[in-house]
């Protein structure tokens, strides 16, 4: 098994500790994981994006052009990868700000509603774990007790108190996922 | 005990080795992309718990004059940079392989010339295993492909270094750095006592005793003869490297054609060795894993075994001169690369194996 995944939206959204996160989980779970971010000016405010590669093989270039799954957070992430899916992959993508559409006929492709859902919890900071629940509702690529070792391998030990929130929202986010087209 | 598993960054493995190598200072300067390597290391503290020195220099010039001073006291010292800072240090390299110094010195190399981009690239290859400072000098330069590697070469670079008193470089680049993968950590070994110094390199400069000559560490020798001589022996001892060449042959048994590729672009390479192979074309991959000293011999068995050999860097290229040389034209050699911070893709390398190689 190999899971290409790309993560792109804004610099702040949690795109690339949700990256870690679940190449934590891989690790977890003994595969091997790459995780590659854009770095540089784009990071501060612009747009972000990280490469994720989980495989059960040694893994070749950690930079490729084309995806298994894109997980869209922003209209110029959507711009810039909807064409990067390979043909049969998946596009999730939260459609909250996005006013054009994917319109790939050869993919599958899921909404999940994660900055609105965000809004109505408590922290109102979950935004990205939600969106990692409804990508693992639709490929269980890796075991919940391990996304919950990458979660307490990746998060510094004095915010190991918020790991029931995440989890909420992980959970949250497998529930309210839903097919676009 | 179990293996301790971490998923790092490269610039962050190769701090979190230096600590647990025993070395006894990093000196650097901030730069994009490796700055993690100062960060990291004034995050852990290691002078609070080995001793380890961990200091910002003034500037990339001061911070190679300190590494040049530790090493000169026959410790184990290093310094990371990237490719405009390096280029600052290369007055120092220069006087250290002079002066018969080891140390450790990490390239994150990033486009260029000039400040050119933060984005990475592997334009400094020339300037790493073809001298670099002034002078007729050779370091040992090792090229890691991944972020294990990173952490593995601060052991085997400092060892290299201190068997042939000359400065090992290892040269990453802005993918290797920046890039997080799953690290293997070893126990941590260490410091040296100040007897074992005494013992490891009985030409540093550790107090004179009655019992033995006074040692200078100098690269200066105006007597002609003299400074003939000493680059005789520093030839020598270049030549001795040879002994110490490492590189990895993928695939290579039933190949009939060889991508050539060092540090990231050979991960590339990988994946476009699998693309090429599913389309029927039998290639293989030839990693020189030291660039200098360069795997001549390796290069040169495969000549008269293959059809062709495709170069491939991040930038103009630099390698394939060296290809050339070690297969003494007896294959088709060529180029493929891309410049200022872009990375080649898979696809492009095989297109570029296709026309240059194959159909060329």
């Amino acid at each position: 098994m190999t899971e290409e995944i790309i993560i792109a939206g804004f610099g702040g959204q949690g795109v690339l500790s949700m990256g870690k996160i679940l190449a934590y989980s891989g690790i977890m779970q003994d595969q091997e994981v790459s995780w590659m971010p854009s770095y540089g000016p784009e990071m501060r405010g612009g747009t972000a994006n990280v490469t994720v590669i989980l495989s059960d093989e040694r893994i070749s270039s950690p930079v490729i052009n084309e995806f298994d799954t894109a997980i869209i957070l922003n209209q110029q992430s959507m711009d810039k990868f909807e064409k990067s899916v390979k043909p049969g992959g998946l596009l999730l993508y939260d459609p909250n700000g996005i006013t054009k559409h994917p319109t790939r006929k050869d993919i599958q492709i899921y909404q999940v509603e994660a900055a609105e859902e965000s809004a109505k919890t408590e922290s109102g900071k979950t935004f990205n774990m939600i969106v990692l629940g409804a990508f693992l509702k639709l490929k269980p690529i890796v075991k919940m007790d391990n996304v919950i070792k990458g979660l307490k391998k990746s998060l510094p030990t004095r915010h190991h108190n918020l790991i029931p929130i995440n989890e909420q929202a992980i959970t949250k986010g497998m529930e309210v996922v839903k097919k676009y087209s | 005990m179990a293996k301790e598993l971490r998923l790092m960054k490269g610039n962050e493995a190769i701090a979190e080795a230096a600590i647990r190598a025993g070395a006894d200072g990093y000196f650097g300067y901030p730069i994009t992309p490796q700055s993690e390597v100062l960060e990291y290391l004034m995050a852990q503290k290691p002078y609070e718990r080995t001793g380890m020195v961990v200091l910002q220099a003034e500037s990339e010039v001061a911070a190679i004059n300190m590494v040049y001073g530790g090493a000169a006291c026959g410790k184990k010292v290093m310094t990371s940079s990237s490719s405009p800072g390096i280029s600052l240090k290369q007055e120092g390299i220069s006087y250290m392989a002079g002066a018969e110094l080891p140390c450790l010195i990490l390239n994150v190399v990033r486009g260029g010339p000039g400040l050119g981009t933060i984005q990475p690239s592997q334009s400094d290859y020339n300037q790493s295993v073809k001298g670099g400072g002034h002078g007729d000098y050779k370091l040992v330069v090792l090229a890691p492909a991944s972020v294990q590697e990173m952490y593995d070469f601060v052991e085997k670079g400092f060892a290299l270094s201190f068997k042939y008193r000359t400065p090992c470089l290892v040269l990453a680049d802005g993918i290797i750095g920046q890039m997080m993968e799953k690290v293997e950590l070893s126990d941590e070994k260490p410091r040296w006592t100040q007897e074992e110094v005494i013992k490891n390199s009985p030409w540093a400069t550790t107090g004179k005793t009655a019992n033995r000559e006074r040692n200078i560490i100098t690269s200066l020798n105006l007597e002609s003869s003299v400074q003939e001589e000493h680059n005789i022996h520093l030839q020598k001892k270049y030549k001795k490297m040879e002994e110490d060449v490492m590189c990895e042959e993928l695939n290579c048994d039933d190949a009939e054609y060889l991508f050539v590729a060092f540090g990231s672009a050979s991960r590339i390479c990988q994946k476009a060795m699998d693309v090429a192979r599913a389309k029927g074309i039998k290639v293989g991959l030839v990693r020189p894993i030291t660039l200098s000293p360069f795997p001549n011999k390796i290069l040169r068995k495969y000549a008269d075994k293959v059809k062709g050999m495709l170069s491939v860097e991040m930038n103009a290229g630099q390698m394939v001169e060296d290809i050339r040389l070690a297969t003494q034209f007896r294959t088709k050699v060529e180029h493929f690369g891309r410049m200022g911070g872009i990375i080649p893709t898979p696809s492009e390398v095989v297109q570029a194996l296709e026309q240059k190689i194959i159909g060329g």
